[in-house]
């Protein structure tokens, strides 16, 4: 037998990846701070996925405790387990275990702001009659004795069945670690007593309980009696007298009360009970915070308020983001020259020069503007401004078939509809929410400043009109056109296909309090990622895809004559003027393949439709290539009319005006420019957007419906300014 | 069924205070409302209205609850002396 030797590594040196060991959800109201305690128990050890088939984002992050780990699920804040929005339902299902992809959770992490106990107590009886074990997390507790708010949570803890109840601020880390130590064990630990809130109900379920011989528990029958059929299927069909007993209990608890409305009234009655008991002092209104709100109340104040910060925004995506977008674009643009005189000609050199780089570049440009626009909704979110803004704009909106909280996606949609549809999610009604994404691609987005900027400056004369520039003038009207036709696009639904009853408004309104800038970095960087994932993506295929069909196929009869060419001019020419012909044959052998590429033949065949227009098969050309990502159009333009890649030279302008018909006549005239401007306000040319639409409401219904609607809007809109126009 | 209040959560004054005394709950908007913390026997403080009068702004517990008119009316208080 082989001696066998003992070989000893000490334990701590072997690394284990730890698996968690449970699930915990956490749950608590909007505004409760849970996303800061979620993010401090969890670190940059989180991720962000979707549940299954709908659009909630799923936030799950590993917390590593001393001697466990734990995922944790941050669930959308909820007021109530009576689901009243989409998130709300996600956050539902998930701690009723019946999500799927999410295993049931172990306990439950319910975060309660130490200044509103009294929506946080509301939660916390619903998740305690869940039957899993709780441990409380009372958050910002500082700011509740600031404000002379005495808590005792002793007693507390007695009127919760003995839930854990632990104080913490989570901005500074105090009292996190009792809380770490109480989720260590919370799988293992006992689940509290459910408070009688409602004593009738508990004597009820207690005496139907003996009744059904240990086939339900009192728990079960309560949730039962309070939530019907609505509720989680506990009564199975073979128990049919009890069920018929439930019913009969049901209709005498109730009466003809609605069952929400008597629920909700004898849970806030326990509450208030509660509330006498454990918290002394009334929350004063000392902090900055509420007098910033308390002034903010007034409606002047407010509104000026309101107009000051969407300015500030404003600035901020435009003027902020430019030399930025300014620099990506340079870089872009060099980085493809540099590979193209690198390498040698190909389709391969091509399509990492005009094809990858290019469309890498065009998801990048975005960025900065992404980015800044994304930082300030956070941060308006988190300082509670965003909830103001949608009240104080709510009687405008409203007016317009809209609510209040359709006001952040709309202004997001100045920059990019992507961000601004996806902003859409805080819009409970579904009816609201769709009107809000199909008005939001209206407004004009940064993707169509070039080519306004490129065809006013061509063709408007920049002659003052007032103290105005007539150029500056148009600009604003293409702005006030966008804002125009999607306002009337969601009166219209709202009238039509989206009609329905008023949606209920209920807004809770935070105090204004300092963003904590941990939280925010997470969450934008979390957002980034989500527009890089969804946006970018499309807008990278789309640039190779566009790529592709300019390209394809590559006629020898047109190399042949550049080749000619250019033997030609090395014999006739020298220095600048040889250098000078090399670029104009490559540019003119450019425009020459892709007027035979399948792009331009696409361009010639669909010319016809867009004759009414008066467009030539090189605007056609350069529009179809626009409809995935319309900022593409410039650069077609650039190509077909052999500028190359001066796009936004001074040349391109001087080509466009010396566009002519075969008749001599010129193309670009002044009907037909306006035509092109209106077609470019009112198209949906966006690929990006209508994924992003088909992703937010889960069917292709919608984008298919907003693509053919605004695509048609533009159509009829340019025909009608050129018919008009033109003698 | 439809219930008129004589005084309601409408018809308080800016800086005023009540006590919710009934609340007609056939509406859902209301009974979110409810859910929200808006019940019988809740203490209230009308804190202002936004552009165009509406919606409202009150104060429940310590915290800004917004809501509007057409519910607002449904609410019936028991409106505090002068606040």
């Amino acid at each position: 037998m082989a001696s066998t030797r003992a070989i000893s590594i000490p334990v701590e040196r072997i690394s284990v990846r730890q698996y968690p060991r449970a699930t915990i959800a956490v749950v608590g109201n909007p505004n409760s701070g849970k996303s800061t305690l979620f993010n401090r128990l969890t670190g940059l050890r989180q991720s962000t996925a979707n549940y299954p088939g709908v659009t909630v984002e799923k936030h799950v992050g590993i917390a590593k405790l001393d001697d466990a780990v734990l995922e944790l699920v941050d669930l959308p804040g909820t007021f109530s387990l009576s689901a009243h929005s989409l998130e709300e339902r996600i956050a539902v299902d998930v701690v009723l275990g019946r999500m799927r992809g999410v295993e049931k959770p172990a306990g439950i992490l319910a975060v309660v702001a130490a200044n509103n106990l009294y929506q946080g107590l509301f939660l916390v009886q619903q998740l305690i009659e869940l039957g899993l074990p709780v441990v409380v997390a009372l958050t910002m507790s500082d700011a509740a004795e600031a404000a002379g708010l005495k808590i005792d949570v002793d007693k507390l803890r007695r009127f919760l069945g003995g839930a854990i109840v632990c104080p913490v601020v989570a901005t500074t880390g105090q009292g996190m670690g009792s809380l770490r130590r109480a989720l260590a064990v919370l799988p293992e630990a006992r689940v509290p007593d459910a408070p009688a809130f409602w004593p009738e109900l508990r004597a009820t379920a207690d005496k139907l309980a003996a009744e059904s011989n240990g086939r339900m528990r009192r728990i079960e029958i309560e949730r039962a009696l309070i939530d019907g059929s609505n509720g989680p299927p506990v009564v199975d069909a073979s128990a049919d007298t009890l069920t018929a007993r439930i019913r009969e209990a049901r209709a005498r608890l109730f009466g003809g009360r609605p069952p929400v409305a008597e629920e909700a009234q004898r849970r806030y009655d326990w509450v208030r009970e509660v509330l006498a008991e454990v918290q002394s002092g009334s929350p004063v209104l000392r902090t900055w915070g509420a007098r910033v709100a308390a002034f903010l109340n007034r409606p002047v104040p407010g509104t000026i308020g309101l107009f000051v910060v969407m300015a500030v925004v404003f600035q901020a995506v435009f003027a902020w983001a430019t030399p930025l977008m300014d620099a990506i674009d340079a870089a872009t643009a060099a980085t493809g020259a540099w590979v193209s005189s690198t390498l040698p000609e190909s389709a391969l050199t091509s399509l990492i020069a005009d094809g990858v780089i290019a469309g890498v570049g065009s998801v990048i440009v975005f960025l900065p503007q992404i980015m800044i626009l994304f930082l300030f909704i956070i941060l308006l979110e988190d300082s509670g401004y965003l909830a103001r803004a949608a009240y104080l704009m709510d009687r405008v909106m409203r007016s317009v078939g809209l609510s209040g909280q359709s006001i952040i996606p709309m202004i997001s949609s100045f920059a990019c509809a992507v961000p601004g549809v996806m902003a859409t999610r805080v819009i409970p009604n579904r009816r609201d929410r769709i009107a809000t994404i199909l008005a939001a691609p209206f407004m004009t987005c940064s993707a169509r400043l070039p080519v306004y900027a490129l065809l006013i400056a061509a063709f408007v004369p920049a002659t003052a009109v007032g103290w105005f520039n007539l150029q500056g003038l148009v600009l604003l009207g293409l702005y006030l056109l966008g804002i125009i036709a999607g306002v009337l696009t969601a009166l219209l639904l709202r009238q039509t296909a989206l009609r329905g009853p008023k949606p209920a408004f209920a807004l809770m309104l935070p105090e204004f309090r300092k963003p904590n800038l941990r939280t925010v970095a997470i969450q934008l960087l979390g957002r980034v990622k989500v527009f890089l994932r969804r946006a970018g993506t499309v807008i990278f295929t789309v640039a190779v895809i566009v790529w592709a069909l300019a390209y394809y196929p590559r006629s020898e009869s047109v190399e042949g004559t550049a080749e000619a060419r250019l033997a030609q001019a090395e014999a006739s020419l020298s220095d600048d003027a040889l250098d000078r012909a090399r670029v104009r044959i490559a540019n003119d052998a450019a425009a020459a393949q892709l007027e035979q590429s399948w792009l331009g033949r696409a361009g010639k065949v669909v010319a016809p439709v867009f004759r009414p227009l008066g467009w030539d098969w090189k605007i056609s050309a350069a529009v179809i290539a626009g409809f995935p990502a319309r900022e593409v159009v410039i650069a077609v333009l650039g190509t077909v009319y052999a500028v190359g890649d001066e796009a936004s030279d001074s040349t391109l302008t001087q080509r466009l005006e010396s566009a002519t018909w075969p008749d001599g006549s010129p193309v670009f005239t002044l009907p037909m420019v306006f035509g092109l401007l209106i077609f470019y306000a009112w198209c949906l040319q966006c690929a990006a957007t209508l994924a992003v639409i088909r992703r937010e409401t889960n069917s292709w219904r919608w984008p298919v419906f907003a693509w053919t609607y605004m695509t048609t809007m533009g159509y009829v809109g340019a025909m009608v300014v050129y018919q008009v126009g033109s003698p | 069924m439809k219930t008129t209040f004589h005084s309601t959560l409408e018809t308080l004054r800016r800086g005023q205070r009540g006590v919710i005394k009934t609340v007609d709950s056939a509406d859902p908007a209301v009974q979110r409302l409810m859910v929200l913390g808006l019940v019988a026997g809740a203490e209230i403080e009308f804190t202002g209205a936004a552009i165009g009068g509406d919606p409202l702004e009150f104060r429940l517990f310590g915290n800004g609850i917004s809501l509007r008119r057409e519910q607002a009316r449904h609410f019936e208080v028991v409106a505090a002396g002068d606040g």
